[in-house]
């Protein structure tokens, strides 16, 4: 990004009245200790830290579930930092999904196995997809945005279909065997029961985690929250509006590739499934249940989601979307915050 | 006419929305250290042209010239960068962040930190202080922890200003910064404005006649979207077609 100091150095008044002396005051000020708070770790921060590895620990069997969790989890953290930051409205995130799970399985089925070089493959073609389709999101409302994301992740599933010789097409991609995973303490192969696979995806989420939540308490996140609120004020403090949007979509894009990465390595499989719409519409329920813009939303979302459906269908197995539906009209009526507090029914 | 250096110029500058021409042929100049008004009747085109100098329209035909260059074609966010920076008749602000988030991401943006993703902001020394400058004049220092969207009118308004100053304008162009405060808080603004260092050229668009002729030493009269009338604050006074235009029709507010 080319963001320049201002320009005209010698021009500028020389002490300007809204700076106080340079840095002499820095320890006594209210506003730096202020913005210091902003970025503080809450303890329930560190708790949900301490509770992913964890779950890992004391819940050996079910790794299996874990690990879909968690894949959800960075999936929906990856489209809360492009709709709940940038504010840019998506119906086709599973596009960089779909691409990240596509080239891990490709990279790893006719380049080499390694699950990290794979993951970094994966970065990087979705991170390329990000900023390729960013122009599309840069105009427009957010209905024209709908449309250009649906269509995107539309365009991708077809070409998935079509190229079958490549991708298995409707069969899916079969026979993608991963090698173990490499780390400073040992080579780690993956096991029937999920329990290195979820270990893997859980140190990516929590990295990613870590990583956006370095974003989103910079300038850059603050940049982000600004033109989501009012693009033209943004400009008018000598943002740039389209710079940003372009960077906060392709890391967005980046991140939902390594979800789908994840869990193409961890399955050993892909299938188009991967880039359907479904994809799209769930991951925006799941953060639309957790919540958006304030970074965990999609980890709570995962957790609530995974647990409403396994909940529902072991009740009623046929219509457990009816009852998902039914959550979410309420849950959009009478507002999250209420609902969470039981207590405050009653009240007006 | 003086001979004082020309910051900010406009040549023969029109915007055409169809047929209606809000900004006809206006050849403005802009010295160092203007305090310049920009006043006429509603819909004489006031906030158009200010639009078209921040780069929000475009202009139909003609130039725009900073320092002796060429903007027409430039950036909004670029504009600004050099020094051409408003405030909005109706306030443009961030909702979802709190009056000091909004004013460190604009100091830390001046400082040229505005796209760092790795150091917190406000993590730059210079950062804290210079909000806390902006906080105390503006008064805000007891809001700034709550979400702008949640803030008082007044506030908000000294808010929409402080962001303009945080961006060090070397050209400040108000666009009515006084509308809907109330009186007691108006010369509160005008003190800050008039604080401003010599060098800081500022053209003001502003109904309350009071105002206008306290502040500005140089007044362009803006009718039907051309220039009407242009002098020296006295001399436009008495200008008895000013009078008859502008207080004839547009009335006072």
């Amino acid at each position: 990004m080319s963001d320049t100091p201002v320009a005209g150095g010698p021009a500028l008044p020389s002490t300007p009245p809204v700076q106080a002396g340079p840095a002499t005051a820095a320890p006594s000020s209210s506003a730096a200790r202020s913005l210091r708070g902003y970025s503080r770790w809450r303890w329930w921060e560190l708790a949900l830290f301490a509770a992913l590895p964890l779950s890992w620990l004391l819940l050996p069997g079910q790794a299996l579930l874990l690990n879909e969790i968690a894949i959800v989890a960075l999936f929906a953290i990856s489209l809360d930092l492009i709709l709940g930051y940038a504010g840019i409205v998506s119906l086709g995130h599973a596009a960089f999904f779909g691409f990240g799970a596509y080239t891990a399985a490709l990279y790893a089925k006719n380049v080499m196995p390694d699950p990290i070089v794979g993951l970094a493959v994966a970065i990087a073609a979705s991170a390329l997809l990000g900023l390729a389709t960013s122009v599309l999101i840069l105009r427009g409302s957010d209905l024209t945005r709908l449309m250009v994301t649906l269509g995107v992740a539309s365009i991708l599933y077809e070409l998935a279909n079509k190229l079958d010789w490549l991708t298995g097409g409707a069969d899916g991609l079969q026979g993608v065997v991963m090698g173990p995973v490499r780390t400073p303490f040992g080579a780690f192969e993956f096991d029937i029961g999920g329990r290195v696979a979820c270990a893997y995806t859980m140190a990516l989420l929590v990295a990613c985690l870590l990583l956006v939540r370095r974003i989103v308490h910079s300038p850059f996140g603050f940049s982000l929250q600004a033109l989501r609120d009012n693009p033209l004020r943004a400009a008018s403090i000598g943002l740039s509006v389209h710079a940003r949007l372009v960077v906060a979509y392709t890391i967005g894009g980046a991140i939902g590739g390594v979800a789908g990465a994840l869990l193409a390595q961890t399955n050993g499989f892909t299938s188009l499934d991967v880039l359907d719409f479904h994809r799209s519409a769930e991951v925006l329920l799941v953060l639309v249940i957790g919540g958006t813009g304030y970074l965990y939303g999609g980890l709570f979302g995962a957790v609530a989601f995974k647990l409403l459906h396994d909940l529902l269908s072991a009740w009623t197995p046929q219509y457990w979307n009816f009852w998902i539906g039914v959550f979410l009209v309420v849950l959009v009526i009478v507002g999250r915050e209420r609902l969470l507090r039981p207590w405050s029914w009653g009240r007006r | 006419m003086s001979t004082a250096k020309v910051v900010l110029e406009t040549r023969g500058l029109v915007k055409r929305f169809g047929g209606i021409v809000p900004t006809n042929d206006v050849t403005l100049r802009i010295e160092l250290g203007a305090r310049h008004a920009l006043i006429g009747p509603n819909g004489a085109g006031k906030t158009t042209l200010i639009n078209l100098l921040t780069g929000t329209l475009e202009p139909s035909a003609g130039s725009i010239w900073l320092d002796g260059a060429d903007i027409t074609r430039l950036a909004p966010h670029r504009r600004v960068r050099r020094g051409v920076v408003r405030t909005f008749q109706i306030n443009q602000l961030f909702g979802g962040l709190t009056p000091l988030q909004s004013l460190a991401l604009t100091v830390a943006r001046q400082l040229g930190l505005g796209a760092g993703w790795w150091r917190r902001l406000g993590a730059d020394p210079r950062v804290g202080p210079a909000c806390d400058a902006l906080l105390h004049r503006f008064r805000l220092e007891d809001v700034q922890g709550q979400r702008v969207a949640e803030l008082a009118y007044g506030k908000r308004r000294l808010l929409e200003i402080a962001m303009a100053l945080a961006c060090q304008p070397r050209v400040l162009l108000l666009d009515e910064p006084v509308a809907g405060v109330p009186e007691g808080e108006r010369e509160e603004i005008f003190d800050i404005v008039n604080a401003l260092p010599a060098e800081v050229s500022v053209l003001l668009i502003e109904h309350d006649m009071d105002l206008v002729f306290n502040f500005a030493r140089r007044v362009t009269v803006l009718v039907n979207g051309a220039i009407f009338a242009e002098g020296d604050a006295a001399t436009v006074a008495a200008d008895p077609r000013v009078m008859a235009v502008y207080l004839g029709e547009g009335g006072h507010g």
